[in-house]
């Protein structure tokens, strides 16, 4: 079952060179797809594709197998009830003069969705590990990892489909990445998850599937275990070796 | 070995902040340290501490000496002298370390004619143009006849660091500080710069500070480490004890997380 399906997609901003060319690749429902690539590789341009910032200018996005009218502003809305995203930065995807209850219900008002807030609000913060008094406080109270599962409470509130992630984890210190990693694999289980990064160490924990681009091209797509063990593209296979590992016990 | 540089008892504070408290370590000529810590632990302070390069509001106390010479309450017209010949330092972000609207030989040329003119060797253009032109070399650059007019923006972030690395050998210091020297780059780019650091540094037998929260960065460069947390030192050892056979909590938390993504990447997520 596949929810959403990129076929044949390039894009060029304005009459600048090809940022995507013939990127194709499908996300099954239910699974975790990493988009991982270097800078200039395209894959933040693919992103703004994905959540209809931009629309293809060659080929077509099937979302649940209609096609994504990114110009398109009622089908928009409806789209993202169904998608949300978080983002990398956590202290500037939260405005700083809200409280933490408006900032994570605002998905509830935008896309007017009806039900009892509050306690949609405290269920989602509470399925991201935060207590319950953290909706009555504001953005500049928490730290960066807090933040981030702020972020992620405000994406699952309307239980989207597809939960798209832009770099969300690079901000965060090493510990606290990985108990964000932690989080995502948790809410996972229950949606389908876009994860774009340039960090294959983070990708491999959470994605069963990866798409390797480089310069707007997809060099290599598959299963993750498989991309890791055998990767078949030159330029995968030198993404994989730069990776600096930790040492070894001797 | 004599250490080149020798931190003790160093405190910084503002007037109502304990910063950095009660820091010890020492590098010895040649010797590659590494500095290790997430952001707040002071790592990047004590750099700028070494470099005599504190903003006014922080006061430091405790001793630094570099090469035998007090750091800590030196003249800034001494610490501008040491910083021309003893320490250099490359940081995180090559676009800002650069001037934008100056040709990369142009901004190489700088500290080179400095260093000549202090040393009464030859400082003609020629022979500036001549040091620039080795150094460019050294630090590997492609093509120099046409970087040496390129200006920042027209060449790539890991061909921007080497032109940095370049600055900071022209004035042929004893001590390199490396602040986060790859965290802005891409992964096979970092590949290459860490090479290239831990290359010079043993062809210079200069001594290195790399200072870095990535752990298996540290790990490929640095022959001694020190963990920082909220301004005070966890741990210190070798690297491959303190990557490997972590003794302190915090310490051994940061390798678990780190082997964690490396197990990820060994398909054992």
């Amino acid at each position: 079952m596949t929810l959403l399906s990129v076929e044949n997609v390039g894009f060029s901003y304005g009459a600048g060179r090809r940022v995507l060319k013939d990127i194709s690749f499908s996300v099954p429902r239910g699974s975790n797809v990493g988009l991982v690539g270097e800078s200039g590789s395209g894959k933040s341009t693919l992103l703004r594709l994905l959540l209809g910032l931009d629309a293809p200018q060659t080929g077509r996005i099937l979302f649940d197998g209609q096609p994504l009218e990114a110009k398109n502003r009622r089908y928009l809305r409806e789209y993202r009830k169904r998608v949300q995203a978080v983002f990398q930065d956590p202290y500037s995807s939260l405005n700083p003069a809200h409280r933490i209850q408006r900032i994570v219900t605002e998905p509830l008002r935008s896309l007017k969705i009806g039900g009892n807030h509050l306690e949609m609000a405290r269920e989602a913060i509470a399925s991201v590990g935060l207590d319950a008094d953290t909706l009555t406080r504001y953005p500049h109270q928490f730290s960066g990892g807090q933040r981030q599962r702020i972020a992620i409470a405000r994406a699952i509130i309307a239980r989207p489909e597809l939960v798209l992630a832009d770099e969300a984890v690079s901000a965060l210190d090493l510990s606290t990445r990985v108990r964000v990693v932690d989080l995502f694999q948790e809410i996972s289980e229950n949606m389908t998850m876009v994860f774009v990064s340039h960090d294959m160490g983070v990708v491999a924990a959470l994605c069963d599937q990866i798409v390797v681009l480089d310069r707007g091209h997809i060099v290599e797509a598959g299963a993750t275990a498989e991309i890791l063990r055998t990767p078949q593209h030159a330029y995968t296979q030198s993404l994989l070796a730069s990776i600096p590992r930790m040492p070894i016990e001797t | 070995m004599a250490d080149l540089l020798t931190v003790s008892g160093l405190s910084l504070k503002t007037a109502d902040k304990l910063l950095v408290e009660d820091l010890s370590f020492s590098i010895g000529q040649g010797e590659r340290f590494g500095l290790i810590g997430e952001s707040g632990s002071g790592k990047s302070l004590t750099s700028f501490a070494i470099l005599g390069l504190l903003p006014a509001s922080i006061r430091p106390t405790g001793s630094i000496t570099l090469g035998g010479e007090q750091i800590v309450g030196a003249s800034e017209r001494r610490l501008s002298s040491l910083r021309g010949d003893a320490v250099a330092c490359v940081f995180q972000e090559p676009l800002t370390a650069l001037d934008p609207l100056m040709p990369l030989g142009r901004q190489i040329a700088g500290p080179v004619r400095r260093r000549l003119k202090r040393e009464g060797i030859d400082s003609s253009r020629a022979a500036v143009k001549r040091e620039v032109r080795v150094l460019m070399e050294q630090v590997r650059l492609p093509d120099p006849q046409r970087l040496f007019d390129a200006y920042p923006h027209e060449v790539s972030g890991g061909q921007r660091q080497r032109v940095a690395i370049a600055m900071a050998l022209a004035c042929q210091p004893r001590l390199l500080i490396a602040d986060e020297p790859t965290t802005a780059l891409d992964v096979t780019t970092q590949a290459e710069i860490v090479q290239l650091i831990n290359a010079l540094v043993a062809d210079l037998g200069i001594s290195l500070l790399f200072i870095s929260h990535d752990l298996a960065v540290v790990g490929q460069v640095a022959e001694r480490v020190m963990v920082m947390r909220n301004g005070r030192p966890v741990e210190i050892g070798t690297a491959q004890q303190v990557l490997t056979k972590p003794h302190d909590d915090y310490t051994r938390n940061l390798v678990a997380a780190a082997r964690r993504f490396d197990a990820a990447l060994e398909g054992g997520a």
